[in-house]
């Protein structure tokens, strides 16, 4: 009897042992089950895609102008159309404009014409560029079947371009910017905060009455000053950057001080004692033990860093003292829409960026939530 | 309580001192100075006026060492209350600022009070109805209001009252009452014009602060002490009110520390897109054409008042909070 029932358990332990899982395949398993954070991953992986193939995706030239065009409106995608014999065939299309001068107004009227058809195609042939700056083509994702017409599906800016190619292109910018200052602020933040937390004393004194400074003083005035000192004449690349350094002193400061606090409470537990006894060096204790042990907190806390730094540069850009004009970013698109008269007669030059931020915003938010509720041991 | 808060004031010195040189070396890294374009404008009109540029030059020290610059400037402001000239206006910053600090700060305390008035009763709404469509709803206006920029959030708002109410947008007042006397029209007419730039900074702050005291409230709601005045019969409003709320009050006052900034820096990009008569727009230009004593000044004096708002929060909190000042 007694050997019956303990015969199995003998006979095959691995198959009732439980299944061991790592800490981040739990951090992965807690994650998935967190339904808007995981298509909020999905939203900001699709807009890093679309940043990389900016030109694949963008339809226009994004410097092409066309006095014809100047604030035509958005014309909507119908996937369908009515073919000759009356039937209803599938067909991706924009309709056409009809464009009437009004003459008192000088200025444009645009109508949309139901007559008139432009179909849409994949793969098709259109303005030639440089894939990565590398491979000639001109290969897009999608676009009018015939190169020579044109369409707005986001409608056009003031010199007739095509907002729906400025805001893909745009993304490259405004999406990295996020990704370069947060890098930035994680290598000031960790450093500042683990030396601040991990050897306390008069160090921790100094560099936490610095942050509490940073975080005292109102930001936006402080960039304004910084952001405007930038000369007008620098090469592009250079505002880029100096931009983004400006943009990424905000962030380390939360860094710093989450990083201090994990360390504090980290020095006493005992395995950090019992490595320490061990005759480790600090290096060693620091990145062997602590930072594997609340990396997963500082990469939520990254992600939740990224909004403020995009929000920060549509700012400044906005303001026109960030990133200037022939940088094409979602800030530097908005600054079209910077004066109600211009936002009255194309209402799309502000809600089409906008849109935009806005979900790129929200989506880096429920990420950053659902990363840190599943690396929180306790969180149920 | 006076030893804390004379330690938070002695505390408060070197972050002033901090702030000036800050502020100061940001003004001074354009290169040139306006006094070169005041030359330059100068010989092109063909005024010879070298003897009043030299005059402005030895009175700023413009062209000695920065040290010696910042210290002529500093001890203007210290000693005499003279925060320097404005290049572009050729009048004292004084002259010109007050106005619009003003207004700054007054903007930027009425949204303080507008986000304590929604934040509180949504927030205990939020906690005490936790999973309701309320708490659903206030949740995802939450997350909105944090993801849209102030900026955007302006226009927005200007465009829908321009297009739908048919309002003047910008400014404080109707262009008619711009040089009018304040009389209660005038008082009215602010009135229908302010809340749009309080709604908006605030909206940001007060979402924030719903989600800070939702957490707050939930973690005090479920306590013993809750359970036990409503075993002894206590009416369930005033049982609320009377402790889970007071405990859960405490981080909410420390948050006006960090709110206040976000506060004055929102507040200054706002007025720039709805052409509010503060500081914003003037700092705007101020640097854009290099005016730096107008400039450092403004931002100097934001700075400043920010930090000593942040105090007064910090000795709030103290004299709510034992456990603060016996730290």
């Amino acid at each position: 009897m007694t050997q019956a029932s303990t015969l199995p358990l003998a006979d095959d332990p691995a198959e009732h042992s439980p299944v061991v899982l790592g800490p981040w395949a739990l951090v992965w398993r807690k994650f998935m089950r967190h339904r808007l954070a995981v298509i909020s991953g999905v939203i900001i992986i699709l807009i890093y895609l679309i940043a990389a193939f900016a030109e694949f995706v963008a339809p226009a030239d994004i410097s092409k102008t066309s006095v014809r065009h100047t604030f035509a409106p958005p014309q909507m995608m119908h996937l369908f159309a009515p073919g000759d014999d009356g039937s209803t065939v599938f067909l991706p299309h924009v309709k056409g404009l009809k464009t009437t001068i009004d003459k008192e107004a000088r200025r444009r009227t645009f109508e949309i014409d139901d007559t008139k058809i432009i179909p849409l195609g994949f793969f098709v042939h259109g303005f030639e560029y440089k894939l990565f700056g590398l491979i000639d083509t001109d290969l897009h994702l999608f676009g009018a079947k015939n190169p020579r017409d044109t369409f707005y599906l986001f409608g056009a800016d003031r010199l007739g371009r095509d907002i729906f190619s400025r805001i893909v292109v745009g993304t490259r910018i405004s999406m990295s910017i996020g990704l370069v200052g947060v890098a930035m602020s994680l290598v000031i933040g960790v450093l500042l905060g683990g030396i601040s937390g991990y050897f306390g004393g008069w160090l921790d004194g100094l560099i936490q009455r610095f942050i509490e400074f940073i975080r005292s003083v109102p930001t936006i005035p402080l960039w304004m000053g910084l952001a405007a000192a930038i000369p007008l004449d620098w090469p592009p690349l250079r505002t880029y950057f100096v931009v983004t350094l400006i943009v990424s002193m905000i962030g380390w400061t939360s860094l710093a001080r989450e990083v201090r606090g994990k360390f504090l409470s980290l020095r006493n537990e005992d395995f950090i004692i019992a490595a320490r006894l061990d005759g480790l060096s600090h290096g060693e204790v620091i990145l062997k033990h602590m930072v594997p042990s609340f990396s997963s907190h500082i990469i939520a806390s990254l992600t939740l860093a990224v909004p403020l730094m995009i929000l920060a540069e549509t700012s400044l850009s906005f303001l026109g003292i960030g990133l200037q004009p022939p940088i094409v970013s979602w800030g530097t698109l908005l600054k079209e829409a910077q004066n109600i008269r211009s936002i009255a007669q194309a209402p799309w030059l502000l809600i089409a960026p906008g849109t935009v931020i806005v979900i790129a915003v929200l989506a880096f938010n429920f990420l950053g939530d659902g990363l840190r509720d599943a690396a929180d041991p306790n969180a149920h | 309580m006076l030893g804390f808060l004379a330690r938070r004031i002695l505390y408060m010195i070197p972050t002033l001192f901090l702030v000036s040189i800050v502020t100061f070396a940001i003004i001074q890294l354009p290169p040139g100075d306006y006094l070169d374009t005041l030359a330059a404008d100068m010989g092109e009109a063909g005024s010879d006026n070298n003897a009043a540029i030299e005059a402005l030059r030895v009175q700023y020290g413009l062209g000695e060492p920065m040290y010696v610059q910042y210290g002529k400037w500093m001890s203007g402001i210290l000693l005499h209350g003279n925060f320097g000239l404005s290049f572009e206006k050729n009048r004292p910053v004084t002259d010109l600022i007050w106005d619009r600090l003003g207004w700054t700060f007054l903007i930027s305390l009425l949204t303080l009070a507008f986000i304590w008035l929604t934040a509180l009763p949504i927030g205990i709404y939020s906690a005490v109805k936790k999973y309701s469509a309320g708490d659903y709803i206030a949740t995802f206006f939450g997350f909105i209001g944090l993801a849209i920029p102030n900026f955007l959030l302006a226009l927005v708002m200007m465009y829908v009252a321009f297009r739908y109410f048919g309002q003047s947008v910008g400014g404080l007042v109707s262009p008619e009452y711009l040089d009018a006397p304040w009389t209660w029209a005038k008082f009215g007419n602010l009135l229908e014009h302010i809340w749009m730039p309080i709604f908006v900074i605030g909206t940001s702050g007060a979402a924030a602060l719903i989600r800070i005291m939702r957490a707050n409230l939930l973690d005090e709601l479920y306590r013993p002490y809750v359970v036990t005045a409503r075993a002894k019969g206590m009416s369930e409003f005033q049982l609320l009110l009377r402790y889970p709320v007071r405990v859960a009050l405490n981080p909410f006052i420390s948050t006006i520390g960090w709110i206040l900034p976000t506060l004055v820096s929102g507040e200054i990009i706002v007025s720039v897109v709805m052409n509010l008569p503060t500081t914003g727009p003037m700092l705007l230009r101020a640097l854009l054409v290099q005016d730096m004593y107008l400039a450092g000044s403004l931002i100097l004096i934001v700075s400043v008042l920010t930090v000593v708002g942040t105090l007064i929060s910090d000795l709030l909190l103290a004299w709510i909070d034992p456990r603060i000042r016996y730290q």
